[in-house]
């Protein structure tokens, strides 16, 4: 429509300018727009700056301390790190335990079985899990989800799991519902979107012979699936993940809401309530008193930051790997 | 079994339990989606939109000051963030489509894109609030504005690669100036699919609550101001569900209510819009 309507428009003459003007007008055009770009660029450094600036008292006075210390007591100025960051690793490993496999087959299906009529819509489903606001994640599972977590889901796994040896360990202990699992379990929901759509994207471009070829040979479903279009599109998969792995580590609410606050961790179960980086950040950052403490708050922020972009980058490179793979054939 | 049986019977167990992934990942939104009509409706009434937060007890109270706040919020921040992004944006898709500095840009930006929103928070908060000593609905408009940025600047590149370079080059053969061929040809050809990334941006930003609770903080009271704290949905939400008082639980459904209507509306909206977009 607006190609018309567009070509139409240049149909009609150019105002009539002087050169210099126009010249002058390029240049302004093209000089805003690249400082715009610029400062996209300047965005991230500035990020990483501004909080090292801001958290320099509490990087010399706890050094590399700060990563291996449990010790978080504000009143005493001792901070360290240790237990946000085992909240946040645990949390988000757990999410990737669960989130993978069903993203696998939340893509399967949206590429390999559902009707054409159907797949659109339910593609669209699963991508509005992903815009539905972390708040609204965070309440859910505070008082709703948490209380039947509690009371059906923990019971059952210290009853199975909880027996096993070794592993027997991080399923057991009260079931509080709130806890590193409950966290862990809900920021599955909120990264399974990602994950599935990266999954979806990529198995399509999967060429079309490979699949024909494999069916020809008689392969089921799941060995084309299996055998075929995930080897080749690894790199992809495993971008994908990684993207999901970043959405979950940086994720404030919906932890803030479930995983407990709690800045001591006796137990290595997983139903204990623990703290994580961005969880500490919200409940913490506000009331800190300046000084150490808010210097300390923003060491953890630029931790979580750094951690983040790695793992982000990872996950672009890893895609864009893929896409060139993709080209030279 | 024999060995062909073996492969069917793990191909239906296979596809069995894909099948089974697809209705839990819709289990989940339609419980929650479920949860928040179910207790949100509960809560609606008039004078949510026209009666301030009240203190705890209180028979009365609304969301006013915190509707507001976040219109204020929302839309100043997509004010600031908006421009800059499509320029950026354009830049990317128009001049540096193919240079170093492009593509080191275009990393960036989708670093940025996926980036923890609490340490926009973090960073705006050492840039601002720490500076000028208070917090401000200005600093949180800031907040959400960076936010804006990297999204509106993915979709306006997009976008403007979508759009033929036949329809550029037509235009330079009119002899029109580069300038001129983008504000005038490109960007019109692609005007829906950048409004399009615009209100996908605003329905991801009035969700947002990590980047305002130390930029904007929040206010019990009404206030317009850019430069006092502001009362904002997000924030509001976040104090009232933490609380043990029922009633101020039931202020938070129903702005909960609200706010997910707000954005998956808005999600919904800009799907049509885009889907329209690509089939004509």
């Amino acid at each position: 429509m607006t190609v018309e309507a567009t070509a139409a428009h240049t149909r009609e003459p150019m105002p009539a300018k002087s050169k210099p003007s126009r010249k002058l007008g390029s240049l302004l055009f093209e000089g805003t727009s690249t400082g715009f770009a610029i400062l996209a660029l300047v965005l991230l450094a500035g990020i990483i700056v501004a909080l090292t600036i801001a958290s320099w008292p509490s990087i010399r006075a706890f050094g590399f301390d700060f990563l291996t210390s449990s010790e978080w007591n504000p009143p005493a100025e001792r901070f360290g790190a240790l237990i946000p960051i085992y909240g946040t690793v645990v949390s988000s490993i757990i999410a990737l335990v669960i989130a993978v496999p069903v993203s696998f087959g939340i893509a399967l299906f949206l590429t390999e079985l559902s009707p054409t009529w159907l797949r659109r819509p339910l593609g669209t489903a699963i991508e509005l899990l992903a815009a539905v606001p972390s708040i609204v994640f965070g309440m859910w599972g505070l008082l709703v989800f948490a209380p039947i977590f509690a009371k059906y889901i923990q019971p059952a796994l210290s009853a199975t799991l909880g027996k096993l040896p070794f592993v027997g360990a991080l399923f057991s202990g009260p079931p509080l519902g709130i806890g590193l699992l409950c966290a862990g379990f809900i920021l599955a929901i909120m990264i399974i979107p990602y994950i599935a759509s990266v999954m979806r994207d990529v198995f399509e471009v999967t060429p079309v012979m490979l699949k024909e070829s494999a069916y020809g040979l008689g392969c089921t479903t799941w060995e084309v699936m299996y055998r075929v279009v995930l080897p080749f599109t690894k790199t992809g998969v495993v971008g994908g993940v990684m993207l999901g792995l970043g959405r979950a580590l940086g994720e404030t609410m919906a932890v803030t809401f479930v995983i407990g606050n709690s800045n001591f961790l006796s137990s290595p179960s997983l139903f204990m309530p623990g703290n994580s980086i961005t969880s500490a950040l919200a409940n913490e950052f506000a009331e800190a008193g300046p000084g150490m403490h808010t210097s300390a708050l923003m060491e953890l922020g630029l931790v979580l930051f750094v951690i983040t972009l790695i793992v982000l980058a990872c996950s672009k490179l890893l895609l864009a790997k893929l896409s060139s793979h993709e080209g030279g054939r | 079994m024999d060995l062909k049986t073996k492969r069917k019977f793990t191909n239906k167990v296979a596809l069995t339990l894909s099948v089974g992934t697809m209705v839990f990942g819709l289990f989940w939104l339609a419980w929650i989606l479920w949860t928040v009509l179910e207790l949100g409706v509960g809560g609606l009434s008039l004078s949510l939109f026209t009666e301030m937060t009240p203190p705890p007890g209180a028979e009365h109270g609304g969301l006013l000051n915190a509707i507001v706040g976040s219109l204020i919020l929302v839309g100043m921040g997509t004010l600031i963030g908006a421009p800059i992004g499509v320029l950026a944006g354009v830049y990317l898709a128009e001049y540096g489509r193919t240079t170093l500095f492009g593509k080191v840009t275009r990393f960036v930006n989708d670093l940025l894109l996926s980036a923890p929103s609490i340490v926009i928070g973090l960073f705006v908060y050492a840039l601002i609030v720490a500076n000028t000593g208070k917090f401000s609905a200005f600093s949180g408009a800031v907040a959400l504005a960076l936010l804006v940025i990297p999204i509106v600047i993915r979709t306006t590149e997009n976008m403007l690669m979508l759009v033929p370079g036949t329809l550029r080059e037509a235009a330079f053969a009119l002899g029109a100036p580069k300038h001129v061929v983008i504000t005038r040809v490109t960007l019109r050809a692609a005007r829906s699919g950048v409004v399009t990334g615009v209100l996908l941006a605003v329905a991801r930003i009035a969700g947002e609550t990590a980047p305002l609770l130390f930029t904007s903080l929040s206010n019990q009271f009404w206030s317009v101001s850019m430069s006092e704290p502001i009362a904002s949905l997000p924030v509001t939400i976040f104090q009232f569900a933490m609380s043990p008082f029922e009633d101020w639980q039931r202020l938070a459904w129903a702005g909960v209510l609200l706010i997910t209507l707000g954005v998956l509306g808005l999600n919904i909206i800009a799907r049509v819009a885009l889907r329209a977009e690509k089939l004509s």
